[in-house]
């Protein structure tokens, strides 16, 4: 068997070494009746070759998004990666290697990750971020944990056009840690007055920028309201590559900014391995969860990094750490840290501001079709249509045309029927005139 | 002269008239290496004896520092926030903690004199 | 003084390594400066073409001033990294024994299936009709998992171990609550459990309440039992345990537990020890966590992603959090809302459907082996431990006498008398180029050394780290403690001052005061 060294005479050695009958007496502490004597009932060992036979088929079972024009978003979005990322993720001493422990032989992941860590806080215009999350929504639901830590205070409001998923999951943390949550009702029409609902004990108000509908909006004056009634302020950001355009969370005054960070760096691969990305104040980096990496020096004066403040964490704090997070996404992070690195201020920018051209390019091109109701009139590369009938179904037609025409609104929140008549499109710097076309003609056909 | 008097878990009290003045002793601060963080209690604060009034930080452990006796926290130490290594350096001096308006003075005798804390501690290796 | 305090001083004889060089850089190992120091404005190592002029959708919200990203072209980013690779340790580079961490050889057709465009490229959203293959693997992959453990159910969607062990112990609460017995609020741990375990049980509105091992490591049935009452939620136990030792009395523990009226949590870490051979299934387990990327060989990446789906007994299974994925007439479904049979299911704990990457590379994983793959993976794998059991107990200390599972547990009783410490004799390690053993865990032994070698290190391998660890004891016992408190030498660095980044954490870099682009911060 190919990834098992042992020879039958190397086993029958170091059997002997150790002073057991057979390889069964080493396990002589489990009971006989739990004890299995033979293989159980799943297939037996296969080669390369079958192994790739069986999964190339279920590989070729599925649509792939860039065989088709594909404009689906909602927290993972289809971009190009630079051919060197994949490379260099691939190096066996990034992709074998462990938590970095042993800060001397660790100093590719804990470089890595202070430019990681500073890339991410210059984005979002906060002070300090950590080495990642497992993905948004999770980042998101921990930020609500450390605004209670930080208020001692135990509701979070959460706005409507929130991602829903990421919504439930705040929801589900909230409920064990015996918290809650306020769920205002997602409506891409009006704007929720978010400021009015904070009350004494009001631990966080989270939004989203851009909402889920697309919406970009300006949070300065919550996060104002927020800090007069003692609460914090909390931005989800889902589409990171919208801080290349957008003004950044912290310009609003943010208090702690959650992301999801798949865009850059990382293929959407139905939904993870994603990346989580968590910001925050320098005043609150103590109550932070997640790991951090830290500068330092060595016993020769030259500079180093290793990972610090880690009495926050479950390994030392145990059942009073911040989080309970041990691994989180680290080969996911240096696919972005790379990412990053290629585009530089210059392409991020550049690449901001194509994808924000192609949205606008189809916005525009769907407003043109009768039945088709615009609902995001300020967006970075995610609009919101209106049908006039139930978008799943259209959808599913223009699937077998071979057209991927975004998430209709009873996939994200099948409870609410007034949504089933919306579509959420999303374009990026992948998305081309001829895709764009093709979408127009299929809509204008399924709606005729 | 003040008295000083410590308990088991490694914290001393000095009286200073209805203050008491509290810290971790020089064994406690071996033990724990390095001090690189101290969180000490608003001010204001009720402490009861034995429950935690503190935590101090090393590179690899967090301890709780447990109130010698019950009093209103009215003053704590500032200057360990920029140099927490004054614990490490004169934990019965500079390195104090924070003072207690002592609650209810019978407390102070339930506490260890230096003479049983020192033999105590001798004990442990 | 610190022990750092001690190796920092410069008191202390310098590693006899070769002399400084001009360049700072020694052969092959260079020195490799930050992105952010490598900066020329408006240069970029993507090719983007100008962006169409636009009637611009976004106002006032537009970004005003600079974000301060550095540019740089291809060769020196791929330059960069490659530098910074150089500078760490890997499975692919050699032994990395750490307890409980299960770090086997990744392998490479895992990395090329789970880049298939098939599973890379599709999105978590497309309607599901589109991507019937990808939900038809995760469904194969948890198949083998529930056959594997023998439970009947299985939660895909956790993100991590830890993640999975939240999302089996809010399962555990929201049976209690479903049972009316929400005062359930105390949950037993095990004392040698890992970190993960109280911190998860407190994220859940538990308390902790840690429970002892008896002399022969294992749970003390005795004090459990004692510690059993109506108002324990569930016990918390790895098994294997974290001191590499089965517990024997398992089975009497879970009839205990569930007598009283509790579930059974386990930690299924140090699940390569007894995959093939034993079910947790059997063992009276109500729900157990499995890590991807420890028994099942995806890559742990310097610090993921990983994958914990929990397995998850009958009386549990209708809480599993959503999304659920069936297979019917119709093919393969998620199910996405709680109503009819997932009405009591826990809401999401994550984005979407889990760790799609690492379901590819573990399923790959799994079927190389086959049934009878993985038994031989369990049995190589203790065997190795045991191996080096018995060819280091002499010159260490074992906490407790054999035979062991996959990992053999060591404490530092062996260096008494030498003034050196398990962190001295680590950092000697990395010298001679092995990865030190996991160190100062579990807490139940003073200074621990806790050593799994995996059943993917082959004898020459196993012979090789256990002359180092010899010699490096016998040099001990002879107190050359010199070159311990000096070591490592001949890493990337020398021992790093951990004391000063707690105390000034410095956790990005900064543009200088005074330099250009001071309005960006």
């Amino acid at each position: 068997m190919r990834y098992l060294p042992l020879t039958d005479a190397d086993r029958r050695e170091m059997l002997a070494a150790t002073g057991a009958d057979s390889v069964a007496a080493l396990f002589r502490d489990v009971p006989r009746d739990v004890w299995l004597e033979r293989p159980v009932d799943l297939p037996h060992a296969m080669g390369e070759i079958e192994v790739e036979r069986a999964l190339g088929r279920l590989a070729a079972k599925n649509l792939p998004a860039g065989a088709v024009p594909s404009f689906l978003g909602c927290g993972a979005y289809r971009h190009h990666l630079p051919a060197a990322v994949d490379h260099l993720i691939q190096r066996g001493e990034f992709l074998t290697s462990y938590t970095p422990y042993q800060p001397e032989i660790s100093q590719g992941t804990l470089q890595s990750l202070f430019e990681f860590q500073t890339q991410v806080a210059l984005i979002t215009g906060m002070d300090v971020a950590n080495a990642s999350m497992y993905d948004g929504a999770t980042a998101c639901a921990e930020a609500m944990m450390m605004a209670n830590r930080l208020t001692r205070r135990h509701k979070a409001i959460l706005a409507g056009d929130l991602h829903p998923h990421y919504r439930a999951t705040a929801a589900t943390y909230a409920r064990f840690a015996g918290q809650s949550v306020v769920e205002r009702r997602p409506d891409p029409m009006a704007e929720d007055d978010l400021a009015a609902l904070l009350d004494g004990e009001t631990s966080c108000v989270v939004v989203q920028n851009p909402g889920c509908f697309g919406h970009v909006r300006d949070f300065s004056a919550l996060a104002a309201a927020c800090h007069r009634a003692g609460a914090l302020l909390v931005v989800v950001v889902n589409e990171i590559v919208s801080l290349g355009l957008v003004t950044s969370p912290g310009e609003m005054d943010a208090d702690i900014v959650a992301g999801e960070g798949q865009s850059i760096g990382n293929p959407m691969g139905f939904g993870g391995p994603h990346l989580g990305l968590f910001a925050t104040r320098e005043k609150f980096v103590r109550q932070m969860p997640g790991r951090l990496a830290g500068q330092t020096g060595d016993a020769d004066g030259r500079r180093g990094y290793v990972l610090t403040l880690s009495t926050r964490e479950q390994h030392i704090r145990r059942e009073k750490a911040t989080s309970n997070i041990c691994t989180n996404s680290g080969l996911c992070a240096l696919a972005f840290t790379i990412h990053l690195a290629l585009l530089g201020e210059a392409g991020y920018v550049r690449l901001a501001e194509i994808n924000h051209a192609r949205a606008v390019a189809m916005a525009e091109r769907l407003a043109r079709i009768p039945g088709i109701t615009p609902l995001t009139p300020s967006f970075f590369n995610e609009i919101a249509v209106r049908l006039p009938r139930p978008a799943a179904p259209v959808v599913e037609a223009l699937a077998a045309r071979g057209v991927l025409a975004g998430v209709p609104g009873g996939r994200l929140w099948p409870e609410r029927a007034e949504l089933a008549d919306l579509l959420i499109l999303a374009a990026t710097e992948t998305t081309t005139e001829d895709d764009i076309a093709a979408l127009a003609a299929g809509l204008a056909e399924a709606l005729r | 002269m003040s008295t000083v008097k410590y308990t088991r878990d490694h914290e001393w009290v000095r009286v200073e008239g209805d203050i008491a003045v509290i810290g971790i002793t020089d064994y406690a601060q071996t033990q724990l290496g390095d001090v690189v963080y101290v969180e000490l209690p608003e001010l204001g604060r009720k402490v009861e004896q034995g429950k935690e009034a503190a935590v101090v930080e090393s590179v690899k452990a967090a301890s709780e520092v447990y109130a010698p006796i019950s009093g209103e926290v009215v003053a704590v130490n500032d200057a360990l926030s920029g140099e927490p290594g004054k614990v490490n350096l004169d934990p019965m001096g500079d390195g104090w903690f924070l003072k207690l308006r002592i609650a209810n003075p019978k407390e102070l005798e339930a506490l260890l004199d230096e003479k049983s804390y020192s033999g105590f501690v001798e004990g442990l290796h | 003084m610190s022990e750092w305090s001690k190796a920092l001083a410069g008191s202390v004889a310098p590693v006899e390594a070769s002399a400084p060089t001009l360049s700072g850089n020694r052969g092959l190992m260079l020195e490799e400066p930050l992105l952010f120091e490598q900066d020329a404005p408006g240069r970029s190592g993507v090719d983007l073409p100008p962006p169409p002029p636009v009637a611009d959708r976004l106002g006032v919200l537009r970004r005003r001033g600079p974000i301060g990203l550095p540019g740089l072209s291809e060769p020196q980013v791929v330059r960069h990294f490659t530098r910074l690779s150089q500078k760490n340790y890997g499975i692919d580079l050699g032994i990395y024994p750490l307890g409980s961490c299960t770090m086997k050889h990744n392998p490479r057709l895992n990395e090329k299936l789970a880049r298939l465009p098939g599973f890379a490229d599709i999105h978590p959203l497309q309607p599901q009709s589109t991507v019937q293959g990808a939900l038809e693997l995760i469904d194969t992959l948890a198949r083998w998992i529930k056959v594997l453990t023998g439970m009947p159910a299985v939660a895909m969607s956790p993100g991590a171990g830890a993640h999975g062990e939240l999302c089996g112990m809010m399962c555990i609460r929201a049976a209690l609550d479903a049972r009316g017995e929400s005062s359930r609020r105390r949950v037993l741990v095990a004392e040698s459990a890992h970190g993960t375990n109280p911190a998860t049980a407190a994220a859940c509105g538990f308390t902790v309440d840690p429970t002892p091992a008896n002399a022969r490591g294992r749970v003390d049935l005795g004090a459990l039992r004692a510690k059993l009452g109506g108002d324990v939620a569930a016990i918390m136990v790895t098994n294997p345990n974290t001191c590499g030792l089965f517990e024997d009395e398992i089975v009497a523990i879970a009839e205990a537990t569930h007598a009283a009226g509790a579930y059974f949590y386990c930690d299924g870490a140090n699940f390569n020890a007894i995959v093939g051979r034993v079910r947790p299934g059997d063992l009276g387990i109500d729900c157990m966590h499995l890590n991807l990327h420890k028994t099942f060989s995806t890559p742990h990446g310097g610090g993921g992603p990983g994958s914990g789906p929990v397995v998850l007994a009958e009386s549990l299974a209708r809480f599993a959090p959503l999304p659920w994925l069936v297979h019917d007439a119709k093919g393969f479904r998620l199910v996405e809302e709680t109503s009819g049979a997932s009405a009591q299911a826990l809401g999401r704990i994550k984005g979407f459907h889990g760790q799609m990457g690492m379901f590819v590379r573990a399923l790959a994983y799994m079927m190389s082996h086959g049934a009878d793959g993985l038994r031989q993976v369990s049995g190589d794998a203790v065997l190795n431990a045991n191996y080096l059991l018995a060819r280091l107990g002499d010159v260490l200390t074992a906490s407790f006498p054999g035979p062991c599972m996959h990992e053999a547990l060591f404490d530092d009783r062996f260096l008494a008398g030498t003034s050196l410490t398990t962190l001295d004799f680590a950092k000697a390690m990395i010298d001679e180029g092995v990865h030190p053993m996991t160190m100062y865990f579990p807490l139940v032994v003073h200074g621990a050394l806790l050593v799994e070698p995996t059943e993917t290190e082959s004898r020459q391998s196993l012979d090789g780290f256990i002359a180092v660890v010899r010699g490096l004891a016998e040099r001990a016992s002879r107190g050359e403690v010199a070159p311990f408190h000096a070591a490592p030498g001949f890493a990337p660095r020398r021992r790093l001052d951990e004391t000063a980044a707690a105390r000034k954490p410095v956790l990005r870099w900064r543009r200088a005061a005074g330099s250009e682009r001071d309005a960006a911060e």
